[in-house]
Protein backbone atom coordinates (compact mmCIF):
# COMPACT_ATOMS: atom_id res chain seq x y z
CA UNK A 1 0.00 0.00 0.00
CA UNK A 2 1.37 3.38 -0.94
CA UNK A 3 -0.38 5.87 1.19
CA UNK A 4 1.04 9.27 2.12
CA UNK A 5 1.34 8.79 5.84
CA UNK A 6 1.05 12.46 6.64
CA UNK A 7 -2.58 12.47 5.56
CA UNK A 8 -5.38 10.68 7.42
CA UNK A 9 -6.14 7.24 6.00
CA UNK A 10 -9.81 7.64 6.81
CA UNK A 11 -11.21 11.13 6.90
CA UNK A 12 -14.83 11.68 7.88
CA UNK A 13 -16.21 15.19 7.51
CA UNK A 14 -19.56 16.52 8.58
CA UNK A 15 -21.49 13.32 7.91
CA UNK A 16 -25.28 13.31 8.15
CA UNK A 17 -27.27 10.10 8.03
CA UNK A 18 -30.92 9.44 8.71
CA UNK A 19 -33.17 6.40 8.45
CA UNK A 20 -36.44 7.90 7.24
CA UNK A 21 -37.20 10.70 9.67
CA UNK A 22 -34.82 9.36 12.31
CA UNK A 23 -31.58 11.34 12.27
CA UNK A 24 -28.78 9.06 13.37
CA UNK A 25 -25.67 11.07 12.51
CA UNK A 26 -25.86 14.83 12.77
CA UNK A 27 -22.56 16.14 11.50
CA UNK A 28 -19.80 13.77 12.53
CA UNK A 29 -16.15 14.34 11.72
CA UNK A 30 -13.10 12.31 12.60
CA UNK A 31 -9.71 11.43 11.15
CA UNK A 32 -7.78 8.20 11.41
CA UNK A 33 -4.08 8.04 10.61
CA UNK A 34 -2.33 4.93 9.34
CA UNK A 35 -1.56 2.50 12.13
CA UNK A 36 -3.85 4.24 14.59
CA UNK A 37 -6.35 2.45 16.78
CA UNK A 38 -9.55 4.42 17.26
CA UNK A 39 -12.25 3.46 19.72
CA UNK A 40 -15.73 4.87 19.42
CA UNK A 41 -17.76 4.57 22.58
CA UNK A 42 -21.13 5.88 23.65
CA UNK A 43 -24.61 4.87 24.73
CA UNK A 44 -26.72 2.56 22.56
CA UNK A 45 -28.46 4.31 19.72
CA UNK A 46 -25.90 7.09 19.58
CA UNK A 47 -25.00 6.16 16.01
CA UNK A 48 -21.61 4.56 16.53
CA UNK A 49 -22.32 1.38 14.58
CA UNK A 50 -24.01 3.34 11.82
CA UNK A 51 -20.93 5.52 11.58
CA UNK A 52 -18.49 2.70 10.99
CA UNK A 53 -20.88 0.92 8.62
CA UNK A 54 -20.79 4.07 6.49
CA UNK A 55 -17.02 3.76 6.10
CA UNK A 56 -17.25 0.61 3.95
CA UNK A 57 -20.47 1.63 2.26
CA UNK A 58 -22.82 -0.81 4.03
CA UNK A 59 -24.86 2.30 4.88
CA UNK A 60 -25.01 5.29 2.58
CA UNK A 61 -24.99 8.81 3.92
CA UNK A 62 -27.16 11.83 3.13
CA UNK A 63 -24.43 14.44 3.13
CA UNK A 64 -20.83 14.97 4.08
CA UNK A 65 -17.70 13.25 2.96
CA UNK A 66 -15.91 10.04 3.85
CA UNK A 67 -12.48 9.64 2.30
CA UNK A 68 -10.74 6.30 2.49
CA UNK A 69 -7.17 6.69 1.24
CA UNK A 70 -8.32 9.72 -0.66
CA UNK A 71 -11.25 7.92 -2.31
CA UNK A 72 -14.69 9.43 -1.72
CA UNK A 73 -17.15 6.87 -0.35
CA UNK A 74 -20.15 9.20 -0.71
CA UNK A 75 -20.08 8.96 -4.49
CA UNK A 76 -22.74 7.19 -6.54
CA UNK A 77 -20.03 6.18 -9.04
CA UNK A 78 -17.97 4.54 -6.31
CA UNK A 79 -16.69 1.05 -7.01
CA UNK A 80 -17.75 -0.51 -3.73
CA UNK A 81 -15.89 -3.72 -4.42
CA UNK A 82 -12.60 -1.85 -4.69
CA UNK A 83 -13.36 0.05 -1.48
CA UNK A 84 -14.16 -3.15 0.39
CA UNK A 85 -10.92 -4.78 -0.63
CA UNK A 86 -9.21 -2.05 1.39
CA UNK A 87 -11.62 -1.95 4.34
CA UNK A 88 -12.21 -5.10 6.34
CA UNK A 89 -15.05 -5.55 8.77
CA UNK A 90 -15.77 -7.78 11.76
CA UNK A 91 -19.31 -8.00 13.10
CA UNK A 92 -20.95 -8.45 16.47
CA UNK A 93 -22.64 -11.67 15.31
CA UNK A 94 -19.45 -12.99 13.61
CA UNK A 95 -21.47 -13.76 10.44
CA UNK A 96 -19.29 -16.65 9.40
CA UNK A 97 -20.65 -18.68 6.51
CA UNK A 98 -22.12 -21.69 8.33
CA UNK A 99 -21.87 -24.03 5.34
CA UNK A 100 -18.11 -23.57 5.05
CA UNK A 101 -15.29 -24.71 7.32
CA UNK A 102 -13.08 -22.22 9.15
CA UNK A 103 -10.42 -22.64 6.48
CA UNK A 104 -12.90 -22.15 3.63
CA UNK A 105 -14.35 -19.10 5.34
CA UNK A 106 -10.89 -17.56 5.42
CA UNK A 107 -9.58 -18.56 1.99
CA UNK A 108 -12.72 -18.22 -0.10
CA UNK A 109 -12.66 -14.47 -0.63
CA UNK A 110 -8.96 -14.33 -1.60
CA UNK A 111 -9.60 -17.06 -4.17
CA UNK A 112 -12.93 -15.81 -5.53
CA UNK A 113 -12.54 -12.06 -5.15
CA UNK A 114 -8.80 -11.41 -5.35
CA UNK A 115 -8.33 -14.36 -7.76
CA UNK A 116 -5.39 -15.68 -5.79
CA UNK A 117 -4.01 -19.09 -6.57
CA UNK A 118 -5.80 -21.69 -4.49
CA UNK A 119 -2.71 -23.23 -2.93
CA UNK A 120 -1.21 -19.89 -2.00
CA UNK A 121 -4.52 -18.74 -0.53
CA UNK A 122 -4.82 -21.93 1.49
CA UNK A 123 -1.32 -21.57 2.91
CA UNK A 124 -2.00 -17.97 3.82
CA UNK A 125 -5.32 -18.91 5.41
CA UNK A 126 -3.72 -21.60 7.57
CA UNK A 127 -1.09 -19.09 8.64
CA UNK A 128 -3.78 -16.61 9.61
CA UNK A 129 -5.71 -19.23 11.56
CA UNK A 130 -2.50 -20.03 13.39
CA UNK A 131 -2.04 -16.35 14.11
CA UNK A 132 -5.45 -16.19 15.80
CA UNK A 133 -4.67 -19.43 17.66
CA UNK A 134 -7.01 -21.73 15.78
CA UNK A 135 -4.73 -24.00 13.78
CA UNK A 136 -6.55 -27.01 15.28
CA UNK A 137 -9.95 -25.72 14.08
CA UNK A 138 -9.04 -25.50 10.39
CA UNK A 139 -11.65 -28.06 9.35
CA UNK A 140 -14.30 -27.18 11.92
CA UNK A 141 -17.60 -25.66 10.88
CA UNK A 142 -18.76 -22.45 12.58
CA UNK A 143 -21.51 -24.37 14.39
CA UNK A 144 -18.85 -26.51 16.06
CA UNK A 145 -16.94 -23.57 17.52
CA UNK A 146 -17.46 -21.29 20.50
CA UNK A 147 -18.39 -17.65 19.97
CA UNK A 148 -14.86 -16.51 20.72
CA UNK A 149 -13.41 -18.98 18.26
CA UNK A 150 -15.89 -17.96 15.57
CA UNK A 151 -15.04 -14.33 16.11
CA UNK A 152 -11.34 -15.07 15.75
CA UNK A 153 -12.05 -16.90 12.49
CA UNK A 154 -13.99 -13.82 11.39
CA UNK A 155 -10.94 -11.67 12.17
CA UNK A 156 -8.72 -14.05 10.20
CA UNK A 157 -11.22 -13.96 7.34
CA UNK A 158 -11.05 -10.20 7.27
CA UNK A 159 -7.23 -10.22 7.46
CA UNK A 160 -7.04 -12.66 4.54
CA UNK A 161 -8.13 -9.86 2.22
CA UNK A 162 -5.07 -7.93 3.36
CA UNK A 163 -7.04 -4.76 4.15
CA UNK A 164 -5.51 -1.41 5.07
CA UNK A 165 -8.02 -0.76 7.81
CA UNK A 166 -10.37 -3.02 9.76
CA UNK A 167 -13.68 -1.97 11.27
CA UNK A 168 -14.77 -3.79 14.44
CA UNK A 169 -18.46 -3.41 15.21
CA UNK A 170 -18.99 -4.35 18.87
CA UNK A 171 -17.17 -7.61 18.24
CA UNK A 172 -17.23 -8.79 21.85
CA UNK A 173 -20.81 -7.78 22.66
CA UNK A 174 -22.29 -11.21 21.83
CA UNK A 175 -19.57 -13.23 23.52
CA UNK A 176 -19.49 -15.09 26.81
CA UNK A 177 -17.37 -13.17 29.33
CA UNK A 178 -14.72 -15.87 29.41
CA UNK A 179 -14.14 -15.72 25.66
CA UNK A 180 -14.05 -11.92 25.39
CA UNK A 181 -10.40 -11.80 26.34
CA UNK A 182 -9.15 -14.15 23.64
CA UNK A 183 -10.76 -11.92 21.02
CA UNK A 184 -9.48 -8.72 22.59
CA UNK A 185 -5.96 -10.18 22.74
CA UNK A 186 -6.19 -11.03 19.05
CA UNK A 187 -7.17 -7.46 18.22
CA UNK A 188 -4.45 -6.10 20.47
CA UNK A 189 -1.87 -8.17 18.59
CA UNK A 190 -3.13 -6.73 15.32
CA UNK A 191 -2.91 -3.22 16.68
CA UNK A 192 0.65 -3.85 17.82
CA UNK A 193 1.50 -5.13 14.34
CA UNK A 194 0.49 -1.72 13.02
CA UNK A 195 -2.95 -2.50 11.61
CA UNK A 196 -5.23 0.52 11.41
CA UNK A 197 -8.28 -0.33 13.51
CA UNK A 198 -11.56 1.45 14.09
CA UNK A 199 -13.52 -0.13 16.91
CA UNK A 200 -16.97 0.41 18.28
CA UNK A 201 -16.76 -1.09 21.74
CA UNK A 202 -18.07 -1.22 25.25
CA UNK A 203 -14.84 -2.63 26.61
CA UNK A 204 -13.54 0.43 28.44
CA UNK A 205 -10.49 -1.29 29.86
CA UNK A 206 -9.51 -2.44 26.40
CA UNK A 207 -10.10 1.01 24.91
CA UNK A 208 -7.96 2.59 27.57
CA UNK A 209 -5.13 0.14 27.03
CA UNK A 210 -5.06 -0.15 23.25
CA UNK A 211 -6.63 2.96 21.71
CA UNK A 212 -4.60 5.88 20.45
CA UNK A 213 -7.67 8.03 20.39
CA UNK A 214 -11.14 7.72 21.87
CA UNK A 215 -14.30 9.29 20.50
CA UNK A 216 -17.44 9.57 22.58
CA UNK A 217 -20.72 9.81 20.66
CA UNK A 218 -24.12 10.77 21.94
CA UNK A 219 -27.25 11.65 20.00
CA UNK A 220 -25.53 11.40 16.61
CA UNK A 221 -22.72 13.78 17.53
CA UNK A 222 -19.15 13.38 18.70
CA UNK A 223 -19.35 14.96 22.10
CA UNK A 224 -15.77 14.57 23.18
CA UNK A 225 -12.56 12.96 22.04
CA UNK A 226 -8.99 12.63 23.11
CA UNK A 227 -6.26 10.21 24.05
CA UNK A 228 -7.29 7.58 26.60
CA UNK A 229 -5.58 9.18 29.56
CA UNK A 230 -7.14 12.57 28.96
CA UNK A 231 -10.49 11.04 28.09
CA UNK A 232 -10.88 8.78 31.09
CA UNK A 233 -9.32 11.01 33.70
CA UNK A 234 -10.23 14.43 32.52
CA UNK A 235 -13.56 14.29 30.68
CA UNK A 236 -15.03 17.76 30.24
CA UNK A 237 -18.50 17.22 28.82
CA UNK A 238 -21.21 16.39 31.39
CA UNK A 239 -22.64 13.66 29.11
CA UNK A 240 -19.27 11.93 28.92
CA UNK A 241 -18.88 12.20 32.67
CA UNK A 242 -22.28 10.71 33.26
CA UNK A 243 -21.65 7.85 30.83
CA UNK A 244 -18.26 7.07 32.34
CA UNK A 245 -19.63 7.18 35.87
CA UNK A 246 -22.23 4.59 34.91
CA UNK A 247 -19.78 2.31 33.16
CA UNK A 248 -16.65 2.48 35.29
CA UNK B 1 -68.06 -52.05 44.50
CA UNK B 2 -64.34 -52.29 44.91
CA UNK B 3 -62.32 -49.98 42.86
CA UNK B 4 -58.91 -48.50 43.00
CA UNK B 5 -58.87 -44.70 42.71
CA UNK B 6 -56.05 -44.77 40.16
CA UNK B 7 -57.46 -47.45 37.93
CA UNK B 8 -59.97 -46.14 35.52
CA UNK B 9 -61.00 -46.55 31.92
CA UNK B 10 -61.89 -42.91 31.49
CA UNK B 11 -59.18 -41.24 29.44
CA UNK B 12 -59.66 -37.93 31.25
CA UNK B 13 -58.90 -39.63 34.54
CA UNK B 14 -55.64 -41.13 33.32
CA UNK B 15 -52.42 -39.34 34.15
CA UNK B 16 -51.05 -37.30 31.30
CA UNK B 17 -48.45 -39.14 29.28
CA UNK B 18 -46.63 -37.26 26.55
CA UNK B 19 -46.98 -39.00 23.22
CA UNK B 20 -43.63 -40.27 22.13
CA UNK B 21 -42.54 -38.81 18.84
CA UNK B 22 -42.64 -41.74 16.55
CA UNK B 23 -39.60 -42.66 14.55
CA UNK B 24 -39.86 -43.23 10.84
CA UNK B 25 -39.65 -47.00 11.19
CA UNK B 26 -42.46 -47.35 13.69
CA UNK B 27 -44.93 -45.46 11.50
CA UNK B 28 -44.70 -48.15 8.86
CA UNK B 29 -46.90 -50.27 11.11
CA UNK B 30 -49.67 -47.84 10.37
CA UNK B 31 -49.63 -48.95 6.76
CA UNK B 32 -50.94 -52.37 7.68
CA UNK B 33 -54.14 -50.73 8.79
CA UNK B 34 -54.87 -49.37 5.38
CA UNK B 35 -54.97 -52.59 3.34
CA UNK B 36 -57.19 -54.01 6.06
CA UNK B 37 -59.44 -51.01 5.65
CA UNK B 38 -59.54 -51.60 1.92
CA UNK B 39 -60.28 -55.25 2.52
CA UNK B 40 -63.21 -54.42 4.74
CA UNK B 41 -64.56 -51.98 2.21
CA UNK B 42 -64.18 -54.58 -0.49
CA UNK B 43 -65.78 -57.42 1.39
CA UNK B 44 -68.62 -55.28 2.60
CA UNK B 45 -69.29 -54.36 -0.98
CA UNK B 46 -69.45 -58.02 -1.90
CA UNK B 47 -71.90 -58.62 0.86
CA UNK B 48 -74.07 -55.78 -0.41
CA UNK B 49 -74.18 -57.03 -3.96
CA UNK B 50 -75.44 -60.44 -2.85
CA UNK B 51 -74.90 -61.79 -6.33
CA UNK B 52 -72.99 -65.02 -6.95
CA UNK B 53 -72.84 -65.29 -10.72
CA UNK B 54 -70.46 -62.38 -11.00
CA UNK B 55 -66.94 -62.39 -9.62
CA UNK B 56 -66.53 -60.90 -6.17
CA UNK B 57 -65.48 -57.25 -6.03
CA UNK B 58 -62.04 -58.10 -4.71
CA UNK B 59 -61.33 -60.61 -7.44
CA UNK B 60 -62.47 -58.07 -9.99
CA UNK B 61 -60.17 -55.50 -8.45
CA UNK B 62 -57.29 -58.00 -8.54
CA UNK B 63 -57.84 -58.47 -12.25
CA UNK B 64 -57.69 -54.75 -12.93
CA UNK B 65 -54.88 -53.99 -10.52
CA UNK B 66 -51.97 -54.28 -13.00
CA UNK B 67 -53.65 -51.80 -15.33
CA UNK B 68 -54.46 -49.40 -12.51
CA UNK B 69 -50.89 -49.57 -11.24
CA UNK B 70 -49.66 -48.83 -14.73
CA UNK B 71 -51.92 -45.81 -14.71
CA UNK B 72 -50.45 -44.76 -11.41
CA UNK B 73 -46.92 -45.04 -12.78
CA UNK B 74 -48.10 -42.60 -15.42
CA UNK B 75 -49.23 -40.24 -12.64
CA UNK B 76 -45.79 -40.54 -11.08
CA UNK B 77 -44.18 -39.84 -14.43
CA UNK B 78 -46.31 -36.72 -14.94
CA UNK B 79 -45.57 -35.54 -11.41
CA UNK B 80 -41.81 -36.07 -11.75
CA UNK B 81 -41.67 -34.27 -15.08
CA UNK B 82 -43.91 -31.42 -13.97
CA UNK B 83 -41.76 -31.06 -10.85
CA UNK B 84 -38.56 -31.00 -12.90
CA UNK B 85 -39.89 -28.42 -15.37
CA UNK B 86 -41.54 -26.39 -12.61
CA UNK B 87 -38.40 -26.41 -10.46
CA UNK B 88 -36.20 -25.31 -13.34
CA UNK B 89 -38.48 -22.45 -14.38
CA UNK B 90 -39.31 -21.60 -10.77
CA UNK B 91 -35.63 -21.35 -9.84
CA UNK B 92 -35.09 -18.84 -12.62
CA UNK B 93 -38.19 -16.92 -11.60
CA UNK B 94 -37.26 -16.99 -7.90
CA UNK B 95 -33.79 -15.64 -8.59
CA UNK B 96 -35.40 -13.10 -10.90
CA UNK B 97 -37.48 -11.92 -7.95
CA UNK B 98 -34.24 -11.11 -6.14
CA UNK B 99 -32.72 -9.20 -9.06
CA UNK B 100 -31.57 -5.63 -8.57
CA UNK B 101 -32.95 -4.84 -12.00
CA UNK B 102 -36.38 -3.43 -11.39
CA UNK B 103 -37.93 -4.74 -14.59
CA UNK B 104 -36.69 -8.30 -14.05
CA UNK B 105 -37.74 -8.21 -10.41
CA UNK B 106 -41.26 -6.91 -10.97
CA UNK B 107 -42.03 -9.12 -13.96
CA UNK B 108 -40.79 -12.18 -12.08
CA UNK B 109 -42.94 -11.16 -9.15
CA UNK B 110 -45.99 -10.67 -11.36
CA UNK B 111 -45.59 -14.05 -13.08
CA UNK B 112 -45.11 -15.76 -9.75
CA UNK B 113 -48.18 -14.16 -8.21
CA UNK B 114 -50.29 -14.83 -11.29
CA UNK B 115 -49.58 -18.55 -11.41
CA UNK B 116 -49.59 -18.98 -7.67
CA UNK B 117 -53.07 -17.58 -7.36
CA UNK B 118 -54.62 -19.48 -10.24
CA UNK B 119 -56.62 -22.70 -9.77
CA UNK B 120 -54.56 -25.66 -10.97
CA UNK B 121 -57.45 -27.07 -12.96
CA UNK B 122 -57.89 -23.83 -14.88
CA UNK B 123 -54.19 -23.79 -15.70
CA UNK B 124 -54.51 -27.38 -16.85
CA UNK B 125 -57.37 -26.53 -19.20
CA UNK B 126 -55.43 -23.53 -20.35
CA UNK B 127 -52.45 -25.70 -21.29
CA UNK B 128 -54.66 -28.38 -22.88
CA UNK B 129 -56.50 -26.06 -25.20
CA UNK B 130 -53.90 -23.41 -25.95
CA UNK B 131 -50.88 -25.57 -26.65
CA UNK B 132 -50.70 -26.98 -30.19
CA UNK B 133 -50.73 -30.74 -30.73
CA UNK B 134 -47.26 -30.53 -32.21
CA UNK B 135 -44.44 -28.02 -32.34
CA UNK B 136 -41.97 -27.37 -35.08
CA UNK B 137 -38.45 -26.86 -33.75
CA UNK B 138 -35.98 -26.11 -36.55
CA UNK B 139 -37.82 -28.37 -38.95
CA UNK B 140 -38.21 -31.23 -36.49
CA UNK B 141 -41.81 -31.86 -35.62
CA UNK B 142 -42.28 -32.75 -32.00
CA UNK B 143 -45.73 -34.04 -31.16
CA UNK B 144 -47.31 -32.80 -27.98
CA UNK B 145 -49.61 -35.54 -26.73
CA UNK B 146 -52.21 -34.75 -24.10
CA UNK B 147 -50.12 -35.98 -21.19
CA UNK B 148 -47.24 -33.70 -22.16
CA UNK B 149 -49.64 -30.76 -22.25
CA UNK B 150 -51.01 -31.77 -18.87
CA UNK B 151 -47.47 -31.95 -17.54
CA UNK B 152 -46.81 -28.41 -18.75
CA UNK B 153 -50.11 -27.25 -17.31
CA UNK B 154 -49.22 -28.67 -13.90
CA UNK B 155 -45.66 -27.37 -14.11
CA UNK B 156 -46.93 -23.77 -14.17
CA UNK B 157 -48.26 -23.61 -10.60
CA UNK B 158 -45.25 -25.65 -9.45
CA UNK B 159 -43.02 -23.04 -11.05
CA UNK B 160 -44.76 -20.22 -9.18
CA UNK B 161 -44.58 -22.06 -5.86
CA UNK B 162 -40.90 -22.94 -6.31
CA UNK B 163 -40.26 -19.29 -7.11
CA UNK B 164 -41.82 -18.29 -3.80
CA UNK B 165 -39.99 -21.03 -1.91
CA UNK B 166 -36.68 -19.67 -3.20
CA UNK B 167 -37.56 -16.06 -2.46
CA UNK B 168 -38.77 -16.97 1.01
CA UNK B 169 -35.67 -19.04 1.79
CA UNK B 170 -33.33 -16.28 0.65
CA UNK B 171 -35.17 -13.66 2.68
CA UNK B 172 -35.18 -15.93 5.73
CA UNK B 173 -31.38 -15.90 5.94
CA UNK B 174 -29.99 -13.39 8.44
CA UNK B 175 -28.98 -10.14 6.74
CA UNK B 176 -25.58 -10.52 8.38
CA UNK B 177 -24.71 -13.11 5.76
CA UNK B 178 -25.21 -10.56 2.99
CA UNK B 179 -23.32 -7.90 4.92
CA UNK B 180 -20.39 -10.19 5.66
CA UNK B 181 -20.17 -11.19 2.01
CA UNK B 182 -20.43 -7.57 0.85
CA UNK B 183 -17.73 -6.53 3.30
CA UNK B 184 -15.43 -9.14 1.77
CA UNK B 185 -15.96 -7.54 -1.65
CA UNK B 186 -17.94 -10.42 -3.13
CA UNK B 187 -20.05 -9.25 -6.06
CA UNK B 188 -23.79 -9.63 -5.70
CA UNK B 189 -23.80 -12.58 -8.06
CA UNK B 190 -21.02 -14.31 -6.11
CA UNK B 191 -22.78 -13.59 -2.83
CA UNK B 192 -25.96 -15.17 -4.13
CA UNK B 193 -24.38 -18.26 -5.69
CA UNK B 194 -21.53 -18.95 -3.27
CA UNK B 195 -22.99 -17.89 0.03
CA UNK B 196 -26.74 -17.37 0.05
CA UNK B 197 -28.22 -20.06 -2.20
CA UNK B 198 -26.12 -22.97 -0.87
CA UNK B 199 -27.43 -22.18 2.60
CA UNK B 200 -30.97 -21.97 1.27
CA UNK B 201 -30.96 -25.45 -0.24
CA UNK B 202 -31.52 -27.05 3.14
CA UNK B 203 -34.31 -24.65 3.99
CA UNK B 204 -35.97 -25.18 0.64
CA UNK B 205 -35.94 -28.97 0.68
CA UNK B 206 -38.89 -29.59 3.06
CA UNK B 207 -41.34 -27.16 1.37
CA UNK B 208 -40.18 -28.40 -2.02
CA UNK B 209 -40.94 -32.01 -1.07
CA UNK B 210 -44.25 -30.93 0.34
CA UNK B 211 -45.03 -29.27 -2.97
CA UNK B 212 -44.12 -32.48 -4.77
CA UNK B 213 -46.56 -34.50 -2.67
CA UNK B 214 -49.31 -31.97 -3.38
CA UNK B 215 -48.47 -32.07 -7.09
CA UNK B 216 -48.60 -35.87 -7.16
CA UNK B 217 -52.08 -35.80 -5.69
CA UNK B 218 -53.07 -33.13 -8.18
CA UNK B 219 -52.04 -35.27 -11.16
CA UNK B 220 -55.48 -36.93 -11.07
CA UNK B 221 -56.81 -33.62 -12.39
CA UNK B 222 -55.40 -34.78 -15.71
CA UNK B 223 -58.22 -37.34 -15.86
CA UNK B 224 -60.64 -34.48 -16.42
CA UNK B 225 -58.84 -33.59 -19.62
CA UNK B 226 -58.71 -37.22 -20.73
CA UNK B 227 -55.15 -38.30 -19.95
CA UNK B 228 -55.00 -42.05 -19.32
CA UNK B 229 -53.77 -41.86 -15.77
CA UNK B 230 -55.03 -43.88 -12.84
CA UNK B 231 -58.35 -42.07 -12.34
CA UNK B 232 -59.26 -42.27 -16.01
CA UNK B 233 -58.37 -45.95 -16.08
CA UNK B 234 -60.36 -46.61 -12.93
CA UNK B 235 -63.38 -45.00 -14.54
CA UNK B 236 -62.86 -47.05 -17.66
CA UNK B 237 -62.44 -50.25 -15.67
CA UNK B 238 -65.63 -49.57 -13.78
CA UNK B 239 -67.47 -48.88 -17.03
CA UNK B 240 -66.10 -52.11 -18.53
CA UNK B 241 -67.50 -54.02 -15.55
CA UNK B 242 -70.89 -52.65 -16.40
CA UNK B 243 -70.99 -49.92 -13.78
CA UNK B 244 -71.52 -52.27 -10.85
CA UNK B 245 -72.15 -50.08 -7.80
CA UNK B 246 -70.49 -52.60 -5.50
CA UNK B 247 -67.17 -52.01 -7.29
CA UNK B 248 -67.06 -48.25 -6.71
CA UNK B 249 -65.88 -48.35 -3.11
CA UNK B 250 -63.10 -50.95 -3.49
CA UNK B 251 -61.78 -49.47 -6.72
CA UNK B 252 -61.57 -45.92 -5.47
CA UNK B 253 -60.30 -47.13 -2.10
CA UNK B 254 -57.51 -48.83 -3.99
CA UNK B 255 -56.65 -45.60 -5.80
CA UNK B 256 -56.63 -43.75 -2.49
CA UNK B 257 -54.43 -46.43 -1.05
CA UNK B 258 -51.73 -46.24 -3.72
CA UNK B 259 -51.58 -42.47 -3.42
CA UNK B 260 -51.32 -42.78 0.33
CA UNK B 261 -48.55 -45.35 0.13
CA UNK B 262 -46.63 -43.11 -2.26
CA UNK B 263 -47.21 -39.73 -0.61
CA UNK B 264 -47.17 -40.59 3.08
CA UNK B 265 -43.46 -41.50 3.23
CA UNK B 266 -42.69 -38.22 1.47
CA UNK B 267 -44.67 -36.33 4.09
CA UNK B 268 -42.93 -38.20 6.92
CA UNK B 269 -39.52 -37.55 5.43
CA UNK B 270 -40.40 -33.87 5.04
CA UNK B 271 -41.34 -33.63 8.70
CA UNK B 272 -38.13 -35.36 9.67
CA UNK B 273 -35.99 -33.05 7.56
CA UNK B 274 -37.80 -30.01 8.90
CA UNK B 275 -37.11 -31.14 12.45
CA UNK B 276 -33.49 -31.88 11.67
CA UNK B 277 -32.84 -28.55 9.98
CA UNK B 278 -34.64 -26.54 12.61
CA UNK B 279 -32.19 -27.96 15.15
CA UNK B 280 -29.18 -27.05 13.06
CA UNK B 281 -30.21 -23.55 12.17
Amino acid sequence: MNWDETKPMVSIKDVYKSFGTLEVLKGVSLDVMKGEVICIIGPSGSGKSTLIRCINGLNDIQSGSILVEGQEVNDPELNKLELRKKVGMVFQQYNLFPHKTALENVMMAPIRVLKHDKEIAQKAAIKLLRKVGLEDKVNAYPGEMSGGQQQRVAIARSLAMNPDVILFDEVTAALDPETVNEVLLTIKKLAEDGMTCILVTHEMGFAREVADHIYFTDGGLIVEHGNPKKFFENAKDPRTKEFLSQIL
Amino acid sequence: MKHHPYKTDLPVMLPFKPVETESFGSTIKLWYVVPILALILGTSAIAQSGSDIRLGALQTLMRWMPLLLQGFIFNVLISVMAMAIGTGLGAALGIGQLSLNRFVRSSSWLLTQFFRNAPWLVLLFFAMFLLPFEVNVFGIIIPLPDWVKATIGLALPVMANVSEIIRGAVLSLPSGQWEAAESLAYSRRQTLWLIILPQCLKRMLPPWMNLYAILTMATVLASIVGVSEVMTLTGEALAAEGGRPDLLAPFYAFVLLIFFVYCYPIARLTVRLERKFSVIN
